[in-house]
Order: structure tokens, then sequence, then C-alpha cells
């Protein structure tokens, strides 16, 4: 089998595979091929240098002390926090709250927006391809007041249906929130039509951005929306870190998250008075060193070009379909035009969790089950799918071992 | 077929035979004992049903879509239960479930052709697959109805 050239990257890609340290480790003999990228990206040298920077060189607790290390390990959180404004397009640096990543900024929205808008009767509108964080929080959130939550349906193409959508869309709706990119079809969705539908009927609009961050540059004005949520982990930054991004008259208007130290300006037992946001969403000691590190992803991404980045990755996904068709009874989930680099699919005959175990063995790395969207598994019929998603350090190569490795689990299950 | 991938261990030729072609398959007649099990990392799903006649389980079958190794582990699981009592089936389903864990070694002699199935132990990650329909077994024995979760 010929890939074809070996890389059509517009930046090195040798080099840049030399930033990931991990992307040399042996598994079961091979060398990794990893295509678990919707799931958690690797870290590049950068990223891992810039959080041990801060504990080598100034490390302490932020915005308390008045001593050198506080100062510093504050001066590279709250650049970070700049750095991050840029990085989604917002106007103001208060307007970026630092959270654990996209979960817990969709459950931060969920329960403050929802307390300070949805009454008995209301609805949230959802889409039909959200992941579990943007379907849990906002039935939790429902339940509180007897909202309910309703769910747009999604096409055999797995794209968004838009009139089912437009018909949803009621003068009940008082929350839209939307997925950017679907983490298990890949598909794209139309943020900024859903946005301005969605406003026109006076409704609030939040966005799960997790697995757009990653893949292209966003621009929360231009989309249109109320709320961003993006994860570090997902964007070549560390866990346990991430953006919420709101409308700065949103942030003072809804009521605070968690209660605690640095969210407040003066406690007293007859009562308390918040701190201006975003401090007042941040209750508590933060993952100190977590945003340097996304900052520093930030920057790389952007160095390479999200333009560079894109084309290779579409580049791979091509392949990677073009290739899985080749082989009978494979059938792919999530076939709308313009979409990420994720490719979904399940094999005849061959159970997700048995190809990821002879994948595995391969030395290729893929995500296997429901992918954390049970309700768009029962929209398509299946348990589960086995998913390749690719990223910016990916090549040919590793797709063609992907297609092997199915072949060869299919002559082993087949039999 | 050879496996260069070293997987052998674990997808043994009795496991391939079980999934691909697994026995007792289907709605037992006259079953008056079921369970559902249901892993809730993967989303397999399958029901167990028991003939269970003054104490002994006459015979067992299942139905449901899993993958080779729950499939295996349910085929195979059917056959061994086959004129066991009631508490010998309890016990069975205890020590497979602990061998699977890797909390006690298995027996040879007593696991029979469950043996096929100690590679599992290798895989952590594919305990959950071998052990649902023996969740399920338990369930059908103690409080036939419900559903038995792998978590």
């Amino acid at each position: 089998m010929n890939a074809g050239p070996a890389t059509t990257a517009r930046y090195d890609l040798e080099r840049v595979r030399g930033d990931f340290p991990i992307l040399t480790e042996l598994v079961h003999g091979r060398p990794v091929a990893y295509l678990d990228n919707a799931a958690s990206a690797q870290k590049p040298r950068a990223v891992l240098d810039a959080v041990e920077r801060i504990h080598c060189t100034g490390y302490s607790n932020i915005h308390r002390a008045v001593h050198q290390f506080a100062q510093r390990a504050t001066d590279a959180y709250e650049g970070a926090r700049r750095r991050m404004a840029a990085f989604v397009g917002a106007d103001s640096h208060e307007e970026i709250v630092f959270v654990r990543g996209a979960t817990e900024a969709l459950n931060l929205v969920a329960s403050c927006l929802g307390r300070h808008v949805l009454r008995e009767g209301d609805e949230v509108l959802l889409t039909g391809m959200e992941h579990h964080s943007n379907i849990v929080p906002w039935q939790m959130a429902c339940e509180f007041v007897g909202a309910r939550v309703v769910a747009a349906p999604v096409t055999d193409r797995g794209e968004l249906d838009l009139d089912g959508f437009r018909e949803l869309l009621s003068d009940r709706t008082r929350i839209v929130s939307v997925v950017h990119v679907s983490n298990t079809l890949g598909t794209v969705n139309p943020v900024a039509e859903i946005a301005r539908m969605a406003r026109e009927r006076g409704a609030f609009v939040c966005v799960d951005g997790a697995q757009a961050a990653p893949h292209r540059p966003i621009r929360v004005r231009e989309l249109g929306c109320d709320f961003y949520a993006v994860s570090g982990h997902k964007m070549y930054g560390p866990s346990g870190i991430g953006v919420l991004w709101g409308r700065r008259r949103l942030l003072e208007a809804i009521p605070p998250y968690q209660g605690g130290g640095d969210m407040i300006r003066s406690v007293r037992f007859s009562g308390t008075t918040y701190a201006d946001p975003p401090a007042k969403f941040e209750a508590g000691t933060p993952h100190i060193t977590g945003p340097a590190g996304l900052a520093a992803a930030a920057d790389y991404l952007e160095a390479l070009g999200f333009d560079a980045v894109a084309a290779h990755e579409e580049d791979l996904r091509a392949l990677a379909e073009r290739r899985l068709l080749q082989i009978p009874g494979v059938r792919i989930l999530g076939t709308a035009p313009g979409k990420a680099a994720v490719v979904s699919f399940v094999v005849e005959g061959v159970h997700p969790h048995d190809l990821g175990t002879v994948l595995d063995h391969e030395g290729v790395a893929v995500r296997a089950g429901h992918h954390c969207t049970q309700p768009l598994m029962e929209r398509f019929g299946v348990p589960a799918t086995t998913r390749a998603s690719f990223g910016l350090y990916n090549t040919r190569e590793e797709v063609d071992r992907l297609a092997a490795g199915v072949r060869t689990a299919i002559s082993v299950f087949r039999g | 077929m050879n496996f260069s991938g070293g997987f052998a261990d674990l997808y043994r030729e009795v496991i391939l035979d079980h999934s691909r072609s697994p026995r007792n398959f289907g709605r037992l007649e006259g079953a008056n004992r079921e369970a559902d099990g249901f892993n809730p990392l993967c989303g397999d799903r399958l029901k167990l049903l028991l003939r269970v006649e003054e104490g002994t389980v006459r015979q067992a079958s299942f139905v449901g879509d899993g993958c080779a190794i729950s499939t295996a582990s349910a085929s195979l699981l059917t056959e061994a239960l086959r004129g066991l009592g009631e508490t010998e089936a309890l016990e069975l389903s205890d020590r497979f479930r602990r061998m699977a864990a890797g909390e006690i070694e298995p027996d040879e002699a007593e696991l029979g052709k469950l043996n096929a199935l100690v590679g599992v132990r290798d895989y952590p990650m594919r305990v959950k697959c071998a052990t649902l329909a023996w969740h399920a077994l338990r369930a059908a024995l103690e409080r036939s109805g419900e559903v038995a979760q792998t978590e």
C-alpha cells in the first residue's frame, strides 16, 4: 500500500513530532500511533517547560502574599488570562474564567445562568449530538426549577437539522447550548447561525468548544454567543485547566458558582459581597501552573498556524476515510461536509472494543465506546463505535497502520 | 492465523469460536429466572435467562450484543451452569469474577473450559467484558428482574 508523500504538512512534520517527547514511546514494541486526540492530545515540550518553569522559579499561591514568589506565580497566572483572552477573541481578559475544563465550564453556566434565568416551564434547547457534559448539567439545572431539556434532531449525515432546530426554538426557549465540533462525528455546527436564530428569540447561547479549540481559531464575538467553553488538555495544554469565556455583563449578572477564598470582596456573618468577575467564579486555590501551560499551548498552535494545522489534519482525515472505506463491511458515522479530523466507524462482525484491543497491540491508539454521547449512539442505532481522531503531529503512515490493523481484526474475528 | 500482535493469549481459539457461534443464544423456553447485565463503560447489554428446577439450573441462555470477550464468556457460562445447584452456581460466579480480576489464581480443574478466559487477567480494561454475564447471573439468582451493572 502506497501512502503517497510522507507529508503534505505546511510545517516540518518531523520537527513538530520532535517537539512531543511522548511520540518516541513504544507500545507493544511498536512506535505509538496516537489517534485518540479527541479524547486528549499530547503535550509539546514548550507546554511541559512552561509548567515546570513555575515550579522551579516562582511557585506560590496566587493573589495573596506580598512576597516575590507569589508575585511571579500571579504574573504567570494573570498573563495567561490575557493570552487566552486573545486566543478566543475576547474583548477583555476579565471575560476569561479559569476552570478545570469544558465540563466545569458548562456546569458553571448551567448552574449560574440557570439560576439566573430558568423558571418553571422554560426550555433549554440542545442538539442530539451533545457530549454528556452538555446534557447532564442542563438536566440538573432544569430539574431544580421545573424547566426541561429538548434536543434538536440530527440528520443521517450527522448534521444538525436546522429546520428541526428552528421548530423547537420557541418563546419558552431560554437557553440554547450547542457543541461547536462534535467529538463523535467531527461535525462542525453553524454556531454563528444558531446563535443568531437563538438571540432573535431572546435566548442565551452557550457553546461547547472543547473539540474546536485545537483545530480552528475561536472568535467569540463573531460567533455571537454568550458563553464559550474550552478544555486545555484537548488543545495540547495541561489537563485540569480550561477556559470559560462569558460576556462581561452576563458574568456580572449571574450568581457565583462556588464560594470560598478569592471570590469575595468582604465577608461578614451578616452577609458577603462578591468580587468582580472573573475572580467571582474562581473560589479557592486554582490550578496555579495550568494557565501558563495552556498559554504555551496557545502560542504553539498559533505559531504553527491554524490554516496549516487544519490542512494537515484534513489530509489525514480524507486519507483515513478512503483507506477505511476500501475495507468491506466498514461504515463511517458522520459524513457532514467540512467535518473535523474525527473518523468514527463500525466494522461488521467486529466489536469496537475488540478492534481497540487489536489496534493497541499494533501500537495504534484509538477510542472505542460511546464517546460520552449515548443519545447520539442511539440515534444511529449502534451501542458503540471506534473513533480515530487526528492531531497536528499525526502522519500518513499512521493512517495506513490504522487501516492495516482493521484488516487484521477482521481476519481474526470474522474467522 | 498467526497473531503477530501477541493478543493470542486473550483471543484464544475457544473464545473466537464461542464469539462467532455463541451457544445457547436466544430466549430460553420455560425460563423462570432472568436478569439484564449492563456495562456502562461500553454500552454492552445482555439478558441472561435460566430455568431453575428444585434448586438446580437445568438450562441457561442469553441474548444481547457485545464484544468477543463478553459474548464468549456468556456462551461459556451457559454451558458451565447446566446441572449446577443454585449455591454452586453463585460460588462459581464469585470465583470466576475474582479470578478474572486477578484476586485469586485460576484453578484449571475447577474452571474447565472457562480457563480460556484467564488471558483477560492481563487486560484490566477488558475484565468487565468477561464478567458482565457473571454479574447478570448473580442478579438472576438473587434478585431476578434487576439490571446488574459492572460498575
